[in-house]
């Protein structure tokens, strides 16, 4: 049973929600209705005068095969992302889970990565594996591949997905950690019993129960790959080799701060933020139905 | 079927903890073993090594003929039901039945028509489409143990199955459990703190404490004749009571300078020397002053329905004594119990063993 507390008046729970109103409205609300009414408007190149031109922004970006691009290429970002991060993740939260030695210290340092500021992380990898200076583009060029990231779009991209995941599988990790940890011991035990060896106790016990954190991160992680990716592109590839690695979240970025466009650029961003309420919507629902067993 | 044969069994966690300590137990085909005794006992352990959940420190477990040490759970041919009845949640009660057989390869029909069976044995016929979630307490139960059932396994090991049940239901599963395996003949072995559910169910009862079997036997002679005083205390309730005496001679002794005759009393016993004297509160009878007597102070009265409590001291000791309604008025100070020699249990105070006839 939920217990309420009662408060006559309202002064009282005004002053208390007051803070985490202002702070929303500030951050939000007000950055947000502002693209949304600077996606109607068309600026000079100047900046000096704007004038309001309706839906033309969103038909012009509709028009542009830059954007449809941008599109697919993030479609193929956020899916290599959320696909690795996530096989990672579970791969060693089910090792971590086991009573092994040293396992605390294990679980720390898989940590890590998730401390790291996204642009840090991708100068790391960008380093790593640049095309002259990288310790790792050596032996890639030895096996026969001409490595070079900075030429290439799917070397680009690949060593995007690589450091996006590295970042990303901490926070996966962690949660998948505690949703193994509460599958309750005897169910596995009882699946022993049954005859179902580890890997099928895995697939057909483990897995399902663990389906709604799988669902909670792979949201979690295609909201990140979305946005806070925006680092990591921008220190190891700046949306290039010609655009062959500009997200929906870069090409705002790029048109907007780079190419002037503020109302392209808004547009762009108004449609970003239906994605992420659709996405957000649907973990709710799905969440509140399906996370009880 | 087959019988479970556990030889000088160990189990020593890490940091030296012994938490059995060398259990031999002989258990019959198709008999009813019930393990009693407190929590911390390793009841639960050697359960859990007789099913592979806990690796064998030391000693040998067979089941049937074969040492099942090495094996893997799912190789010893057991079934076991759960404290927690750990259903599979995300499977219906079906698949839950079903999952065992699958994994055994068992043919589709054939597994249609054991889970259809084991679901009609057990009155869960209509609930074969629910998730676990949508089941009471009960209705699990019922469907942990078709899990269970549908696997016909040499033997069910039960791990405390009834003690998340309400008190009532708790006694409806009981009768079911017992009947179930009469009717199925499966070597059962049975973990349970409740001494109740113990004496009921067991063919044959082993009361364990520390570690270690204190004393094996049917139920009948568990209580009839407990070889410690750990025993005699753990069975029964309200459990036995303990008073301090001293040897008189053959076949007597003293409590509180109150005389009693013994019959199963250890020969050879010094005249004088300390002994404790156990007498269950079902076995005194209030009134009558003959031989063998004991007077008590009754502090308050437990009223049972059918039974009463007297709670007092008997001697400066703590004494219970049971007797039916409105055979003691309830306002009673005083009483003059009589004490049947052949109800007098006794033990020594130092090794707390039986000190009856050899």
């Amino acid at each position: 049973m939920e217990k309420r507390a009662h408060i006559s008046g309202w002064t009282l729970p005004l002053l208390l929600i007051l803070p985490q109103m202002a702070i929303t409205v500030v951050f939000f609300y007000w950055p947000a209705s502002q693209a949304i009414w600077q996606s109607f408007l068309r600026e000079d190149a100047f900046g000096l005068a704007s004038e309001f031109v309706g839906f033309e922004n969103y038909v012009f970006l509709f028009e542009q095969p830059e954007y449809y691009r941008a599109m697919v290429t993030t479609v193929i970002f956020s899916t290599l992302v959320a696909f690795f991060s996530l096989a990672c993740a579970l791969l060693l939260a089910t090792q971590a889970d086991k009573n092994i030695r040293a396992g605390q210290a294990f679980k720390t340092l898989l940590i890590w990565p998730y401390a790291v500021a996204p642009a840090i992380a991708g100068v790391l990898w960008l380093f790593m594996f640049h095309p002259t200076l990288g310790t790792l583009s050596r032996p890639i060029n030895a096996l026969g591949i001409n490595w070079n990231p900075m030429l290439n779009g799917n070397h680009a991209m690949t060593l995007l997905v690589l450091s996006a995941t590295w970042k990303q599988i901490s926070y996966n990790f962690l949660f998948f950690l505690a949703g193994l940890q509460s599958i309750p011991k005897s169910v596995i035990e009882a699946a022993a019993i049954d005859g179902a060896g580890p890997i099928r106790r895995f697939w057909t016990v483990i897995f399902p129960l663990l389906s709604p954190t799988t669902f909670f991160l792979l949201v979690v992680t295609i909201v990140y790959v979305f946005f806070e990716t925006f680092g990591i592109i921008d220190a190891v590839t700046g949306g290039g080799p010609a655009g062959q690695t500009t997200t929906l979240v870069y090409k705002v970025y790029a048109d907007g701060r780079l190419g002037g466009d503020l109302g392209g650029s808004a547009a762009q961003s108004v449609i970003l933020m239906i994605i992420v309420i659709a996405l957000t919507a649907v973990q709710f629902r799905y969440v509140e139905r399906k996370v009880q067993y | 079927m087959a019988g479970v044969t556990l030889d000088t069994v160990r189990k020593i966690y890490a940091g030296n903890v012994e938490a059995v300590k060398g259990v031999s137990l002989g258990i019959e085909d198709g008999s009813f073993c019930v393990l009693v005794g407190p929590s911390g006992c390793g009841k639960s352990t050697l359960l859990r090594m007789i099913a592979g959940l806990e690796t064998i420190s030391g000693g040998e477990v067979k089941i049937g003929d074969r040492v099942v040490n090495q094996m893997e759970p799912a190789d010893r041919d057991i079934a076991m039901v759960f404290q927690n009845y750990a259903l599979y949640p995300h499977m219906s009660v079906y698949d839950n039945m079903a999952y065992g057989l699958k994994n055994r390869k068992t043919p589709k029909d054939e597994i249609d028509r054991r889970v259809k069976e084991a679901a009609r044995i057990l009155a869960i016929e209509s609930f074969l489409a629910r998730k676990p979630r949508q089941l009471s307490g009960g209705q699990r139960q019922r469907v942990a143990m078709g899990r269970a059932i549908v696997r016909k396994p040499q033997v069910f090991l039960f791990d405390e199955p009834l003690s998340n049940l309400d008190a009532k239901l708790r006694v409806q599963m009981r009768v079911e459990i017992k009947r179930l395996q009469r009717a199925l003949g499966v070597t059962s072995i049975y973990v349970t703190h409740d001494q109740v559910e113990a004496m009921t169910l067991s063919d044959k009862l082993v009361v364990m404490s520390g570690g270690q079997i204190e004393q094996v036997g049917s139920p009948a002679e568990v209580y009839r004749r407990p070889e410690t005083r750990f025993v005699a205390t753990f069975i029964g309730s309200p459990p036995m009571n303990i008073l301090p005496g001293t040897v008189e001679g053959p076949g007597r002794v003293s409590v509180g300078g109150q005389s009693i005759a013994v019959t199963d009393m250890r020969e050879g016993l010094t005249p004088g020397s300390a002994i404790e004297v156990g007498l269950r509160p079902e076995d005194v009878q209030a009134g009558g002053a003959g031989a063998s007597s004991l007077s008590m102070d009754i502090d308050f009265v437990e009223e049972l329905g059918a039974t009463q409590l007297f709670h007092g001291k008997v001697a400066g000791a703590e004494f219970i004594v049971q007797a039916s309604t409105g055979q003691l008025p309830a306002d009673t100070r005083n009483l003059t119990l009589a004490v049947d020699p052949g109800n007098v249990h006794l033990f020594d105070p130092q090794t707390t063993k039986r000190l009856g006839r050899v």
